[in-house]
């Protein structure tokens, strides 16, 4: 393409969303050389991106996930090289407690099933190892699954840090710029507030908002936004250094640097991808609070200061759509991590850079096809 | 267990102060049900704290304008509102379903209609060492004064407004006269009030009870430090000295005991918690709810009386809250008439005092090495490398640096940080905006959460 096409509204990738996804595959896309333009309704990072719990968490994934996951994970190791920003990551065991036996069998067999993939970050422990690790875990647990060298990071941050490097190599953002039609004339016409942008090639990225950009494409896929909601405490005594779920209720659960203590997992607040909006819904979260007062016994003296919640996508398998359109040349489609994203973000955007690239990909992307969805 | 519906008032007032008490007195007089939540273990707010407990010498020290909390305060024990004293309002939903904490046990409370009246908190005063142990603000010196008859002794009071002026004379008259007045006013303020003096002179028993305090002060013989600048606690682990310049003149006092004040602005944590318009007010350098002529905000059914609504103070918020409550029972139009009439007379001495305490520049832009949140230790040079590194607003700010997640919740540093951001960004602040408030608004423990059950009871 000559310079001329590729000044102001047009580029060779149109990237709508600019969460960790679109941000990272617009990264990975300028560092093959081509032009990017971003853009995002609202503002970079503003929702399941910055707000989710920043677990760095390969522990536990949809099988379908794990390839992916452990390619993403390479790069979270050299995340600070890489983004010249070291997004708050920091390597951490991440542990499955089991509290009765039969979770314990569950946790095992999931162990020899990984082993039998060819994969061996996930390992057992048994109480004695347990204790080791979480010397705070409450006397009844009795063991766990952890990937040891899994970790954490600050969500906003690590986003953010994606966009500026991206900006530094040319990539365009704009923000406060929804994508209100999209159509097909020699390549993609992206029509926003903002005017008209254009490329041969669309990646939506737009999270709890990609169904609607793929519905409008003919492509449907039923996206749900849901709110995970978030507690934090006061800062306490230092107590744990691993990043904590359990087998057989909803928790996740880490210590901070600074002492507070993030409780999060599974339970949902009320959230409306229309508005933006999600709220808090405390009667829900009566068990979050008693699970981790149950599991760890010294949170029983702690103070809930905030809590935090945020719009996020969530498909009805709970794995993402990832990969080229079923229907559309040179239309990709990322979004829908159903709340456990955050971790394939830099992977994710290093495979669709290069699919959007090349054409092809040897990443095992066909569990994620968007094709599952087409009536 | 057998479910519960949850309990449902037609008005839930938040706040025992002036503009609660006045409104829920009003709408219970209507026939409403009415349910007043307040902190508090007794009514009066922060201006009236301890009005029904205070003795003759109390009532002395704290002077007449205290003592007309008295009737308020019996008028609302009289007018057959619920009232729960010590009962702390942590969140509140989308549905008007208040979350409170009351004698250690959560619970919830649906609302007809809400009328947030939950009055001022004192701006942040971030100069060089006011972290220190030693230092605390004017305003807690004066809740100490009111609920405990506790004088703080051999106190430098230092900034600008009434409420210092008021505490100084306070402590004069408690026979424990403060330490020195150190008022941080650039010179010209008069001079910049003068033009509002005219329509002042409508309110001037406000303008004769500011002069009197002045002269009591002075005539105790109070040492009083005029157009202070360049003010900072000194000290390693505790205030030992505060330093300022006169003149051009360094001056030093030590002290161990430091109380800072500069001005009032509305808490805006509820209305922020539940998403309603502010707006930013640059004759009170502050964000105030967006409200119509019935003191109803953007979101249907929450109301603001008092200086949440913007600081008009204690007389001003009773009248507010008149009004909110008539408005809502649609009261007797010839009354809301008089009502209104009295507010105009008596906020005609607003634009004389926000024009002379608009607050000093130097505590709008703070050096770059002081604290700013203090909760998470976050300097202003920090705040303002973050801006410099591209983030957009506050809450980047925030997600970036923490400052605002502390067990403050942003009550202490918000405008602080959000000045910042906007003088960085050469923006209005209207624009930079502000926090999104999220619950609880104050610390609950985690185990009163576990054992959060509303709408389940056991059998």
């Amino acid at each position: 393409m000559t310079a001329a096409l590729h000044s102001g509204r047009s580029a060779d990738l149109l990237v709508v969303g600019g969460g960790i996804h679109g941000c990272s595959a617009a990264l990975h896309a300028a560092l093959r050389g081509m032009s990017v333009i971003v853009l995002e309704k609202d503002s970079v990072g503003r929702h399941a991106s910055g707000v989710n719990a920043g677990g760095v968490r390969r522990l536990g994934r949809h099988y379908a996930e794990v390839p992916i996951s452990q390619h993403s994970m390479q790069i979270w190791y050299g995340i600070a090289d890489f983004l010249d920003d070291d997004c708050g990551f920091q390597i951490a065991p991440q542990i499955k407690v089991a509290e009765t036996e039969a979770e314990l069998a569950s946790l095992a067999a999931r162990a020899a099933d990984l082993r039998a993939m060819g994969f061996d970050h996930e390992v057992m422990l048994d109480q004695a190892e347990l204790r080791r690790l979480l010397p705070a875990v409450a006397d009844h647990a009795l063991g766990g699954l952890a990937a040891l060298r899994d970790g954490f990071a600050q969500p906003y941050r690590t986003t953010f840090a994606f966009q500026r490097k991206a900006a530094a190599l040319g990539v365009r953002f704009h923000e406060g710029c929804p994508a209100t039609a999209v159509r097909r004339d020699a390549g993609w016409i992206v029509t926003t507030p903002q005017g008209d942008f254009r490329a041969p090639r669309l990646l939506n990225a737009a999270g709890a908002w990609g169904g609607r950009l793929a519905g409008m494409l003919g492509e449907p896929a039923p996206v749900e936004a849901i709110a995970p909601m978030m507690l934090v405490t006061n800062r306490l005594p230092h107590f744990c250094d691993a990043v904590v779920g359990a087998t057989g209720r909803p928790l996740s659960f880490k210590q901070m640097p600074n002492g507070t203590v993030v409780i999060g997992g599974g339970r949902r607040g009320r959230a409306d991808a229309a508005s933006n909006l999600s709220e808090i819904l405390f009667p829900e979260l009566r068990l979050t609070a008693q699970t981790a007062a149950e599991l760890f016994p010294v949170m029983r003296g702690a103070q809930i200061i905030r809590s935090w919640s945020g719009v996020e996508a969530r498909m009805p398998d709970d794995i993402p759509v990832i990969g080229a359109s079923a229907r559309h040349e040179g239309l990709f489609h990322a979004f829908g991590f159903s709340a456990h994203g955050f971790q394939m973000g830099p992977g994710v955007g290093e495979i669709m850079a290069g699919l959007i690239a090349t054409g092809g990909t040897n990443a095992p992307l066909a569990p994620f096809s968007i094709a599952r969805f087409a009536a | 267990m057998t479910q519960q519906t949850i309990p449902f008032a037609d008005l839930v007032v938040i706040g025992a102060g002036p503009a609660g008490m006045a409104a829920a007195t009003e709408a219970a007089k209507a026939g409403l049900s009415v349910t007043l939540l307040d902190e508090a273990p007794a009514p009066g707010g922060q201006i009236y704290r301890g009005i029904e407990t205070a003795g003759p010498r109390r009532l002395q020290i704290l002077g007449p304008d205290y003592a007309e909390g008295r009737s308020l305060a019996d008028s609302f024990r009289a007018s057959g509102a619920t009232y729960l004293a010590g009962a702390l309002v942590w969140n509140i939903g989308t549905d008007r379903v208040i979350d409170y904490s009351h004698q250690g046990v959560s619970h919830q409370l649906r609302a007809g209609a809400i009328i947030a009246a939950t009055g001022a908190l004192e701006r942040p005063m971030p100069i060089p060492g006011w972290t220190l142990p030693g230092v605390t603000t004017v305003g807690a010196l004066q809740i100490l004064l009111k609920g405990s008859g506790v004088v703080a002794e051999d106190a430098v009071l230092v900034g600008s407004g009434p409420l210092l002026w008021l505490l100084a004379a306070q402590m004069v008259d408690a026979g424990c006269p403060p330490r020195a007045v150190v008022e941080n006013l650039p010179r010209g303020r008069t001079r910049a009030a003068l033009p509002h003096l005219l329509r002042a002179l409508r309110a001037r028993s406000y303008l004769a009870k500011g002069l009197a305090l002045m002269r009591k002060v002075k005539a105790a013989g109070v040492p009083i430090h005029r157009h202070a600048s360049g003010l900072a606690v000194e000290g390693a682990d505790a205030a030992r000295a505060l330093v300022f310049a006169v003149g051009g003149r360094t001056q030093r006092i030590e002290t161990t005991s430091i109380a800072l004040h500069q001005g009032v602005v509305p808490n805006q944590q509820v209305t922020r918690l539940m998403l309603a318009d502010h707006r930013w007010d640059a004759g009170q350098h502050c964000f105030r709810p967006v409200l119509d002529a019935h003191g109803q905000t953007s979101v249907p059914g929450l109301y603001v009386a008092g200086d949440g609504a913007g600081i008009g103070g204690a007389r001003a918020a009773a009248l507010q809250g008149r009004l909110v409550a008539l408005s809502i029972t649609g009261g007797d139009p010839a009354r809301i008439v008089r009502l209104r009439a009295a507010l105009a007379r008596d906020a005609a001495i607003r634009p004389f005092l926000e024009a002379l305490y608009a607050p000093a520049p130097e505590v709008l832009a703070p050096a770059d090495d002081t604290i700013i949140c203090r909760c998470e230790e976050v300097t202003a040079g920090t705040i303002r490398a973050t801006v410099d590194l591209g983030a957009p607003g506050p809450n980047q700010v925030k997600s970036m640096l923490r400052t605002g997640m502390g067990p403050c919740q942003g009550r202490v540093c918000g405008l602080a940080v959000a000045g910042i951001i906007a003088a960085r960004k050469g923006e209005d602040p209207q624009v930079t905006d502000y926090y999104r408030i999220r619950p609880p608004l104050k610390p609950i423990p985690l185990a009163e959460l576990a054992g959060f059950a509303p709408g389940i009871a056991a059998e």
